[in-house]
């Protein structure tokens, strides 16, 4: 352990950690079946209040004007091959460790009753999880990031596969196989990174240059790996059926943090040590962002099962942060931060929302439903909020980061700036239209004339996730402050980078 | 202070309604929401006042940091001028009347507070975008008014017709919307910022800038001027985005009066004043702002000529008279744009709400094919009905006369040939408004009654809580032209506006509309008395007439019945292919195509794993034979590597 870092104590560690005690822990209870099913539930839920307490000395000491990684753990791990247990968080994943601790308690509420079998081991699931997220994002080195990379495909493979619904098998075997056949090609990248530099710490590695023509094959590596995982067109076809199996909590999981990690491997692996290679690529990223835009706006119009149509939207909006990635400019690559912070908070919420009426009628169809504003007017305003959103109204986080794209992609080209904000239009067209079918019209149903309102737990789960979703779109400063140092920085290195090799007048 | 007050208060009605309503009950949510609104408007007409007297300092009320990307600066601020001023006091005065009004139109009502906190937040929303002091902040206020609206259009949700009348506003405005975006993307790129103060300043520095699109070389003015109008268009309902406003009927009427008179449709019209310091550098957008203007004017005018519904028959007159408006943003007449703005927003108040107090009368009838007669027993309804015809046929000392002359006169003293077209479009509608104006108002209360018994039984006046508002608005859509005159488009409108609205050096539009021929200042005023003279024939004097004019052309009849077809050919050429092409994508190109490959090779791998089991020899040299392949593929990735 070298040196103290600004929380006086290993807090990366521990917040990585202290989740698979809590598991280890829930593994102990034993007695009744309905005892051990209280008490896990109440002990995954402390724990993960305790881990999100702690996370927000994060939040309180994070040094927002140091562009560098903060919090730094080192151990020596495998000194022979340069590999090391080193964490970290810079300002371009400080967020994300908050977003999934914030994520897991919202989760494990909302699994509160729907959750009735082995209740034990999905809470032990969920606290897994949350030891590889926020491992995953914490991650200093390139072998412990990619251990935890893998390491979270087990516990979701197992909530979609165990607690899922009717094609669960089938789901979480597209799930896995999908995520995984890409990570392979991950790891041969990360081989030949290794071969050439010696070492496998990503403060290293990020100043290390690599050879034009070696970028070119690594990219296209990390792409198969993240590409996958954004999920980016024509990769996404995994994501609808994953969430459609996925009990809620699963969902909410899955499109809150799981969807980040693709997205937050472009910008931590591909664009700083990959830059020329990221610039060659770039038309081909916007392309494909646009395509998954128009495209997956338009299928998510055709959906009948709700979590289907949140699905695509969830592909449609990763396309709008993927074509903010390689802007390479401030607006763009913040407005790439800011919107997978606000999809995380926002989709999440709505998967929520369709959690709310499927535990009271266990169907997603959405021809099943209509009129639930007459029953259920609380939820109407939560849905409604969520919608505008998810739509992208000022003043909701929705708006803050496509707008911010919009304002990047510009200085690309007018064109990208268009058909990239055309979810504006198509965003509006489905979430209305999921909106009218479900919450108005009148009640035709018999077991809809007597659906409940919104709980009081329901109600302390969406609290949190209103207040930040109007926090974001009101005063999205405080959160932009964070990735604005480290974000600055890595224009100015790519610029730089981009630069050097014309000085030296080395061809590719 | 004041001004923030004035801003702020509906938000707090609107929350409190909003929020609490269930709870403190139905009387307590309308007593707040009027109460702050009365508040509001009190505090805007007090903002207000000093810019009447040319005594009122503009200035900017900060309220913190929105948000802050390198360079990319956007705050919370309101903008204290002249503009923003008349706006304010407009937007709240008239929106308290129809809160006020709204309290026995809809007594009967399940949802109470839910209605009026829209209402509140819908009046917030248009104050938040009338005193943005940036374009993003603008744009909170658009997309505010976009969901209020949606809200309201839709506020009976049981009704299929209302949710899709209120998805079709929010959509073709969305359209609208993303040109609005784009614009200020590119207002950014040319001046590193969206804050008024900053660009206005610069915008000299740019005149000679250019922009490469659509395979040519523009004036980036210019190209912001026209993403900017296409934005407008979308709110402003012009030719083209017009199809949400005649369904936005839909609504509660005292909505209708909202979007119409004071809140949503005039949004556009003010982005077309707000920019004027931009604008002006921006000839070729302003001719297109102007011909866009005057086609649109023309058009909504033929199609309110034979709709059979009241409230369609005002909408559509909306649309025209928002036609007129961009004539005089085109021509650089913008202060004659705010000023027609200002005195349609007291008669189409008054129109509209009059027209519910109507229908309140007829037990719900919209269609005036089955009114008339009526006169007699709802007086002052027909009365204010009257005035308001009036004021929007722009006959003298009406409100309509004073603003609809200045724009008229202003086009034709533009002397080019789109300002030529506006006048030529702005006359020949002002003849046809005349004319519908009064085909209304005959059918509606004149006549035998064409209702049904029990309905004629029910005829009755409306109470004194939504008279009220109709007298007040009466009086304003009588006065609101001569009382205001002076200061916005007469001798004293230099010191009124302080340059809160920018003319060019070489736009003397303002001071050229004074001194044109006198036959052409009149000509606005004849049509219009030969307008109500033509519907007075038709419908009185010889009442089979309208029916062979329009037996004798059929096909046009229909054509402007239809409203020139534009729902059909959107359905056709947008809506239907992006369903099919919804449809085909999912099913054909995710299920097939994307899934077919895995899927096919998950198959073949089952039906082959027979096969399979007969490569598993047992051969070492097979299995080092395929190690060896495997080593190869990996050394020549490698060997690209380099």
């Amino acid at each position: 352990m070298t040196g103290v870092n600004a929380a006086g104590f290993p807090i990366l560690s521990l917040l990585t950690w202290l989740p698979l005690v809590g598991g280890l822990f829930i593994m102990t209870v034993r007695g009744e079946e309905s005892v051990v099913a209280s008490n896990a539930r109440w002990a995954a839920l402390w724990t993960s209040l305790i881990v999100f307490a702690i996370s927000l000395v994060l939040w309180a000491k994070f040094d927002i004007s140091d562009p560098g990684f903060q919090f730094k753990e080192s151990l020596s791990w495998m000194p022979e091959f340069g590999v090391g247990y080193r964490m970290g968080v810079d300002g371009i994943s400080v967020l994300f460790v908050l977003l999934s601790t914030a994520l897991t308690p919202i989760c494990i509420l909302a699994s509160w009753d729907s959750i009735t079998t082995r209740v034990r081991e999905y809470m032990l699931a969920f606290l897994v999880l949350e030891t590889m997220m926020v491992g995953m994002f914490a991650a200093q080195d390139f072998i412990v990031f990619y251990m935890f990379f893998e390491g979270v495909l087990i516990p979701m493979f197992l909530i979609i596969g165990v607690w899922g619904g009717p094609r669960r098998v089938y789901a979480s075997f597209k799930f896995f196989l999908y995520t995984l056949a890409g990570s392979i090609l991950m790891l041969l990248a990360l081989l030949a990174i290794w071969y050439r530099a010696g070492t496998t710490d990503l403060a290293v590695l990020m100043q290390t240059p690599l050879p034009v023509g070696m970028q070119f094959w690594l990219f296209l590596a990390f792409f198969a790996s993240f590409a996958v995982k954004v999920p980016m067109w024509p990769v996404h076809t995994w994501l609808p059926d994953a969430h459609v199996e996925a009990p809620t909590a699963g969902s909410v999981i899955l499109a809150g943090v799981l969807l980040k990690m693709g997205a937050y491997g472009f910008f931590r692996f591909s664009l700083p040590m990959l830059p020329q290679a990221s610039q060659q690529f770039a038309p081909f990223m916007f392309t494909l962002g646009v395509v998954a835009v128009i495209y997956t706006s338009l299928v998510a119009l055709a959906q009948t099962d709700m979590k289907k149509l949140i699905a695509y939207s969830s592909v449609a909006h990763m396309g709008v942060v993927i074509i903010g990635i390689f802007t390479f400019n401030a607006q763009g690559l913040q407005g790439a931060l800011f919107q997978m912070l606000s999809h995380g908070v926002v989709s999440a919420a709505l998967f929520l929302c369709v959690g709310v009426v499927y535990d009271r009628i266990h169907t997603r169809d959405i021809a099943r439903y209509g009129g639930l504003a007459q029953r259920m007017p609380a939820y109407a305003i939560v849905f409604m909020l969520f919608t505008m959103a998810s739509v992208g109204l000022p003043g909701t986080a929705g708006f803050v980061g496509e707008f911010l794209v919009l304002v990047g992609a510009f200085k690309v080209s007018l064109y990208l700036a268009y058909l990239g904000s055309f979810g504006m239009i198509l965003g509006a067209a489905y979430m209305l239209y999921l909106y009218r079918r479900v919450i108005f019209g009148v009640i035709t149903r018999d077991d809809l004339r007597g659906i409940l309102d919104l709980s009081p737990r329901e109600v302390a789960v969406f609290a949190p996730l209103i207040l930040l979703t109007l926090w974001m779109g009101i005063y999205p400063s405080s959160f932009t402050q964070f990735f604005d140092a480290t974000v600055h920085a890595m224009v100015e290195s790519h610029t730089a980078a981009l630069a050097a090799p014309k000085l030296a007048g080395i061809a590719p | 202070m004041l001004y923030a007050v004035a801003v702020f208060a509906p938000l707090l009605g609107a929350l409190t309604a909003g929020l609490f309503g269930p709870y403190i009950g139905d009387k307590a949510s309308q007593a707040v929401t009027i109460l702050l609104m009365v508040v509001a408007a009190i505090c805007g007409t007090l903002s207000f006042l000093p810019f009447l007297d040319g005594e009122g300092l503009p200035g900017t009320v900060s309220l913190g940091t929105w948000m802050q990307v390198e360079g990319f600066h956007v705050e919370w601020a309101l903008r204290y001028d002249t503009l923003s001023a008349v706006m304010v006091a407009m937007v709240t005065f008239i929106a308290t009347l129809i809160h006020i009004y709204s309290v026995g139109y809809m007594s009967h009502d399940a949802t109470i507070p839910r209605f009026f906190g829209y209402l509140s937040l819908f009046t917030f929303a248009m104050l938040m975008l009338v005193t943005a002091d940036n374009l993003v902040q603008l744009f909170f206020g658009w997309e505010g008014v976009g969901l209020a609206s949606y809200l309201l259009i839709g506020y009976w949700y049981d009704r299929p017709s209302a949710c899709r009348a209120a998805m079709k506003a929010f959509i073709v405005n969305r359209v609208g919307d993303l040109f609005f975006a784009v614009g200020i993307a590119l207002v950014f790129l040319l001046f590193g910022s969206v804050e008024f103060p900053e660009i206005f300043a610069r915008v000299h520095e740019h005149v000679g800038d250019s922009y490469h699109v659509l395979g040519g070389t523009w004036h980036a003015l210019e190209v912001i001027g026209v993403l900017l109008f296409l934005g407008a268009a979308g709110k402003s309902a012009q030719l083209g985005l017009h199809t949400w406003l005649p369904d936005a009927m839909e609504g509660p009427t005292p909505v209708s009066a909202l979007i119409h008179a004071a809140t949503m449709v005039t949004a556009g019209v003010f982005l077309m004043a707000r920019m004027s310091p931009i604008l002006e550098y921006a000839p070729h957008a302003l001719g297109f702002i102007a011909f866009m203007g005057a086609s649109t004017c023309l058009f909504a005018a033929t199609i309110g000529c034979v709709q059979n519904d009241i409230k369609r028959i005002i909408a559509y007159s909306t649309c025209s008279q928002l036609g007129y408006m961009f004539i005089a943003a085109g021509v650089g007449a913008y202060q004659a744009s705010i000023f027609h703005l200002f005195t349609h927003a007291f008669f189409k108040a008054l129109l509209f709400l009059g027209a519910g107090s109507v229908i309140h009368a007829m037990s719900d009838e919209q269609d005036i094919r089955h009114m008339g007669g009526i006169w007699r027993k709802i007086p002052v309804t027909y009365a204010v009905m009257w005035v308001g015809s009036l004021a929007l046929a722009g006959i003298p000392i009406f409100a309509g006369y004073y603003s609809k002359d200045a724009i008229l006169e202003a086009a034709f003293a533009r002397g080019n040939a789109v300002g030529f077209y506006g006048f030529l479009c702005g006359t020949v509608a002002a003849f046809l408004t005349a004319f519908y104006s009064w085909r209304l108002l005959i059918l509606t209360f004149h006549g035998t009654s064409r209702a049904t018994p029990e309905k004629l039984a029910h005829v009755h006046e409306s109470p004194a809580v939504m008279l009220g508002p109709l007298v007040v608005l009466a009086l304003g859509a009588v006065a609101a032209g001569f009382a205001f005159e002076g200061s916005f488009i007469g001798e004293g409108w230099l010191e009124f506006w302080r340059g809160s609205i920018v003319n060019a050096a070489d736009n003397t539009v303002m001071h050229d509309m004074h001194h044109i021929p006198g036959i052409i200042g009149l000509l606005p005023t004849l049509v219009g008395l030969l307008g109500i003279a033509l519907a007075y024939v038709m419908y009185v004097a010889r009442p089979e007439l309208p029916g062979r004019v329009a037996a004798a052309v059929p096909r046009v009849y229909d054509f402007v019945l239809n409203k020139w077809y534009f729902d059909e050919l959107y359905d056709f050429i947008f809506v239907r292919p992006a369903v099919w092409l919804a449809r085909t994508l999912w099913q054909v190109g995710d299920a097939r195509m994307i899934d077919g490959i895995p899927n096919g090779i998950a198959a073949l791998t089952t039906d082959s794993s027979a096969q399979v089991v007969r490569i598993q020899t047992g051969s070492i040299a097979v299995y080092a034979f395929t190690m060896l392949i495997g080593l190869v593929l990996l050394v020549s990735i490698f060997l690209l590597f380099r």
